[in-house]
Parts: C-alpha cells; structure tokens; sequence
C-alpha cells in the first residue's frame, strides 16, 4: 500500500515545492503552528506523488489527467466574475438558512450570509478563524485526518487557502441548514482550489451542514478538498454534500470525520459533475453505541468517472454503520466503488451493513465495485451486497400490468432508484429541493426509454 | 357477447408445454374459479393473460371483448380492464405508492375518455378503498410494496384493483400465505367490487378462499387442460376428497413434456 517517491519521476513535484515558497509568503499573518502542518503536508506529498493504477486504493481510477495538469494553485483571492445573480440561480439557494459562499477557493464575504446565527454557533472563513478561533482551531485542525497515503489530503495540507469554520456548541440546536457554497469560476486549466472545511459538533447538538460544489464556468480546473468532521457524544449531524462540477473539471474530496458516543450522523454523498471525481470517506466509529449512515447517489455520464472509497471504522460497541450507494450509469460512464469496514478487537455487537446498487443505461457504461469485511470481532453483524445490471424485468412487467407504458414504467424505476437514496435525506427542505434536482437531472438522459 | 374466451390454448414457458387445449368461456356478471394441484398450469394461465414475457402460445386463441388479446401489449391490456392480482407482488424500492398508483389510474382514465385526476382528487378516490382494505394511510407514503408483510401485499393488490376498476380481474394465488383475517378482508373487498358488467376469475389451489368469494363456476385445471367443471359444490367436493380422484384416470394418459 505504500507508494514510494521513486514511482513517479522527481522533477514532476517540483512546480509543487517551488510554489510553495509562495504559500509562505501569502500566509505570512497565519499562526506559527501552522506551518510545520502545512510543510508536514509538503514533505508526505513529495514523497507519495500522485497516485497510479498500481496504488492498491486508485485500481480503478486512473487521475493521470490531474497529474498532467499545469500546477496553478489559486493563492490569491481573485476578482470574481460571477454574474450578480449566479448564487441566487442556484437550486439550493432556495434553502433558508445562513451561507457561506467561497469563490475559487476564496471566501467572498458579499455573497454570504452569517448574520442571525443562533447563539454561540460560529460560521466564519478558516482563515478568520485561525485569529478569531485559534485555541479550537489548534485543536482540531489535521487531527481527524487519518494518513492513509492520501497524496491529495496532503497536497491540501500544504496548500489550502481558506474554506469553512463551523462550530455548534454543546446542546444547541440548529434548525436550518447552514451551507458551504463553493464555486469555480476560473477557466484556466490546473486552476487548483485546495479548500479545507473544519466541523465541530459539540455534544447533544444538532445541525444540518450542507457542502455544495458548482461551477460558474466550463474548463479543465481542479477543487481538491478536505473536510474534517467531529460529532461530538450524542450529538446528530446530517452533512450533506452535492457535487455538481463542470464536467471537463475534477474533483478530490476527502471527509475524515470522528463520532462521539450514541452520535446520530448522516453523511450524503451526491455525485453529479466533474470528469473524474473521487470521495475519499474515512470515518472513525469512536464512542459506544453510536449510529451512522453514509449515503450516496452518483449519476455519471458522458465519460464521467465517480469514485467512492470508504472507510468506516468500528472502534466501539454497539455502533451502527450502514451504507447505501447507488448508481445511474449512462454511455462510458465509469463507477466505482470501494466499501471497506474495519471492525477492531473489542467493538462487539458492531451492526455493519453496505450496499452497492448500481443500474446501467447503456452497454457502454461500467462499474467496479469491492466490498471489503475486515473484522477482528466475534460478535458482530456485518452484511455487504453489490448489483450491476440493467432495468428488473419484473419490476417493468409490473408496472406495465397496471397500465403504465415500458417508457414511463422505465422512468419510474430509474427515479426510484434514485429516490431511495434522496428519501434517506432527513431535513425535509433539503430533500424536496434535491428530489427536484435530480429529477430533472434525470430526465435529461436520453437512454431511458430507447432500450428494451 | 362473453367477456373472454379461451379456446383451445396451448402454452409454455421456456420451451416447456404447460397450457394443453385450454378452452374456458367467462361472461360478464360471473365469477369463476380455476382450481387445480401445483404444476397443473394455474399461474400459466394467468401469465398468459397479463402478457408477460417469455410465454408462448403455441396453438388456439384468447378472445378478450370478442378481439384477440395476445395482440397487444401488457399495458394496453391493462387499459382496456384486464388486472391481474400476482401471486407475489413486486417491491419497487423509491416509488412512491401514491404516485404509482395515480399515474397508472391516470393511464386507464385517458384510454377511456376520461380526464386525469390531481393529486387532491385522487387522494379523494382512493381514501374510501383504503378503508375498504382495512390499509393503514400511510401505506400511500410508502415505497409500491416495499416492506409490506405478505398479507398487506395481497391487499395492496386489492387496493389498486379496486382503484383500477377493472372489467375482468385475474386473481393469481391471492390465498397463498394469507391468515384468516386477512383473507377475509381481501375476499370483502373483491366481493365489493363485483358488478353486472365485469367479471372475476380466482386462481386458487385450495377452496378455503372460495367460502369468502362464492364462485359461479369452478373448473378444474390438470396437466394443463380443464378435467371437470361444476358449481360451487365443486369446490367442496374437492375439498373433501382432494384431487385425486378426479385426476386419477388422467395421471395415466400424462403427455410427455
């Protein structure tokens, strides 16, 4: 599993190393403890270089297309050229509730909206709160990230810019969901947003989070992201994120995320843009009794890849984990999947389940999937199942008994398949909105009804 | 003009002959029984008349409102008053119960003529059914069967049955795996839904679903043809004394497969 320098040629880093100088010059105001991270993050990426097909964790996504970029990391905050009303055209817009808006990487303070936040909760740019927040920042910060030879998590180590504060203090209740707006607007190619995003949910708080990814523009630039996540004892988080990239851009995500005791989270992963996107989930079941779900719903098209690679990691007794992801493939769209539960010595009575359900619209489409059962316990239920196929015959035949024609019958299986993952979103607004969205998402393919 | 004629029939599934020279006359008003033991083609015959795929008739014909009903689709079959209650209902995971049921309502009301109903009008239509089914509401919310125990499918089929106002209902095994209460429920609400102008035929291997639903006639199915037909005494009689009997002098002449 380790991958060693001498795989990719030396001189490939060096546009990284010599830029770097500039991210010392650039973040000169930021705390001093800072630094050792960010160079710690530098060094551990010269080291790993970009992953290829022989790293054990990449098989079956080949990101030699971000490798080859031009390396442009967006260190400055630029003059955004977002349309003035780009925001509010935004689908999840209509949602109530604060935002913070981040434009390349850069929070823009004029398209967001903090005020009336509920007391002593806390949205702020990372980069304010280093100053504002430092002690808890300090705390938390590269700490729920688990180095699993992630050379994106630590190209974003070296380089992040700016990106989201959250923080729910203990007990509080957040009704509306407080959402992170990131969009790109840079045309040129290798453009690199490396956004970082810190979550702190104290114990028995709720709240909704929702991390939104979009594009104001169609080009070939790259938003690789971090995002740390702690779900304090008892507390219940629903973390939303909805990837809708240009299709000629690629995107890097990474959630390390770590959950308290009889903790209640849900994390959503919906994958709709970007030419290759992969998710990196890396979850730590750390209290007793906890319960979470990871969910997700990927749409590739065109030549579209989507890669989820999860980790849930059962530390404790009594934990629930399930996972549900499913797939709509069309044309040479690629799938992939990697589901691996690590159930420790000592987390009996863990409940583990994942599924992998994937429909393929065309012949051309594919999907690779691994589950993956690591258990050190005795006394545990742990379930995994993966499908690829195309339409249920019988479901078709049923619904055609009933007077529905193959095309609409069609339709409403493919929604269906779709819906029982957007059914799962707990906060009602935010499903509603999403359950358009990808209705309509949907509706836009062309293949449905063409095969039989 | 009868409702549906069965003459002669002759079908299989997967090369294998299970349909051999089925004749069967059903006219509006009268609801029939086809009984018979497992393997004698019960479900056959009604896989023949809903249309699904992979069955072949390979002689005879099927006179549906006096046109030949495998010409067309299995929706347009449908559309045209054809249900069949299946034997195991399908789940459909992400559809919404409500939103099927309207949309295949609105499928038959255009064939016919008649306007779409809205979702206020149809929550209207189907409240009073629910009831009927002793269904809970929030059925209505749920995924098309999804999670159902195995007696709230049979009503479910019920329910959109009685939602679809069929003119001739084939109910496929609607008994299997049904308690007591159950089947009372069921057998109220198919009885409710009995008019001069449509008609029932239950496909059942035991007769305990018949003291519920009171067949006109009961034909009895054996190595794919009917053996005897009778009244509802029928029924009874093979109720008290089995099958055998009735099919001993056909086991000997069996045709090979």
């Amino acid at each position: 599993m380790i991958q060693t320098a001498q795989q990719r040629p030396a001189a490939a880093s060096d546009p990284f190393v010599a830029a770097f100088a500039r991210v010392e010059q650039a973040r000169a105001d930021q705390p001093s403890w800072l630094f050792p991270l960010r160079k710690a993050g530098l060094a551990r990426f010269a080291e790993l270089g970009f992953p290829t097909l022989q790293h054990e964790d990449w098989r079956f996504t080949n990101v030699a297309p971000i490798a080859q970029l031009p390396f442009r990391p967006l260190l400055a905050s630029s003059v955004t050229q977002l349309p003035s009303n780009f925001i509010a055209t935004l689908p999840l817009a209509s949602l109530a509730g604060p935002r913070a808006v981040f434009v390349d990487g850069h929070f823009a303070p004029a398209l967001s909206n903090l005020r009336n936040l509920p007391k002593g909760v806390k949205v702020a740019s990372l980069a304010a709160a280093l100053v504002d927040h430092a002690a808890l920042v300090q705390k938390h910060l590269g700490q729920h990230v688990r180095d699993d030879a992630n050379a994106f998590a630590a190209l974003n180590a070296a380089y992040f810019q700016d990106g989201a504060f959250i923080f729910v203090p203990a007990g509080v209740v957040v009704p509306e969901p407080i959402q992170l707006i990131h969009v790109a607007s840079s045309r040129e190619a290798g453009a690199t947003a490396n956004l970082r995003h810190l979550i702190i949910a104290e114990a028995a708080s709720q709240s909704t989070i929702i991390e939104s990814y979009v594009a104001a523009v169609d080009a070939p630039y790259f938003t690789n992201v971090v995002t740390e996540l702690v779900a304090a004892d008892s507390a219940r988080v629903e973390h939303f994120k909805f990837q809708d990239e240009s299709t000629a851009a690629f995107h890097i995500a990474a959630l390390h995320a770590t959950f308290g005791r009889a903790s209640n989270v849900w994390h959503h992963s919906f994958a709709l843009g970007a030419r290759i996107a992969r998710n990196n989930i890396r979850t730590r079941l750390e209290g007793e009794g906890l319960e979470c779900i990871l969910n997700g719903l990927y749409l590739p098209k065109g030549n579209q890849i989507v890669d989820h690679h999860m980790l849930v990691e059962h530390a404790q007794p009594r934990c629930a984990s399930h996972e549900y992801f499913n797939g709509i493939l069309d044309d040479h769209a690629k799938g992939v999947f990697h589901g691996r539960i690590l159930v420790q010595r000592g987390a009996q009575k863990t409940d583990a389940k994942q599924t992998n359900k994937n429909l393929l619209l065309s012949d051309t489409a594919t999907v690779d999937t691994k589950p993956q059962l690591e258990i050190y316990a005795d006394d545990v239920k742990c379930t995994h199942g993966a499908t690829i196929g195309q339409m249920n015959d019988e479901s078709v035949f049923y619904l055609r008994s009933r007077g529905i024609g193959t095309e609409l019958a069609r339709r409403m299986l493919m929604h269906g398949f779709a819906g029982e993952i957007i059914d799962r979103v707990q906060h009602m607004a935010l499903r509603e909105v999403m359950d358009k969205i990808i209705w309509e998402r949907l509706e836009m393919n062309p293949q449905i009804a063409e095969r039989k | 003009m009868s409702l549906l004629e069965i003459k002669n029939l002759h079908a299989g599934v997967d090369g294998k002959q299970i349909i051999k020279g089925l004749t069967l006359t059903i006219n509006p008003g009268e609801v029939h029984a086809v009984m018979g033991p497992n393997g004698s083609g019960k479900s056959t015959l009604a896989a023949v008349l809903a249309g699904r795929e992979g069955y072949h008739v390979t002689q005879g014909e099927v006179l549906y409102k006096g046109v030949d009903l495998l010409d067309f689709a299995p929706e347009e079959r449908a559309r045209e008053g054809l249900f069949l209650a299946f034997q195991y209902p399908v789940e459909i995971p992400g559809v919404n119960t409500t939103y099927f049921l309207k949309a295949a309502l609105n499928e038959v009301r255009k064939h016919r003529g008649l306007p779409e109903v809205d979702a206020i009008e149809f929550l209207d239509i189907i409240k009073d059914k629910i009831q009927l089914l002793e269904l809970r509401e929030d059925l209505l919310k749920r995924s098309v069967n999804e999670g159902f125990s195995g007696g709230e499918k049979k009503r479910a089929e019920i329910l959109q049955m009685a939602v679809l106002e069929p003119t001739l209902a084939v109910l496929d095994e609607t008994d299997s795996g049904l308690d007591i209460d159950a089947l009372r429920i069921v057998a109220n609400g198919v009885n409710h839904l009995k008019r001069a102008d449509n008609a029932q035929l239950v496909i059942t291997h035991y007769q305990r679903l018949l003291n519920h639903i009171v067949p006109d006639y009961v034909h009895v199915l054996f190595d794919g043809r009917i053996v005897k037909s009778g009244g509802k005494e029928l029924a009874f009689e093979l109720e008290a004394k089995g099958y055998d009997w009735l099919i001993k002098g056909h086991k000997d002449q069996l045709q090979p497969a």
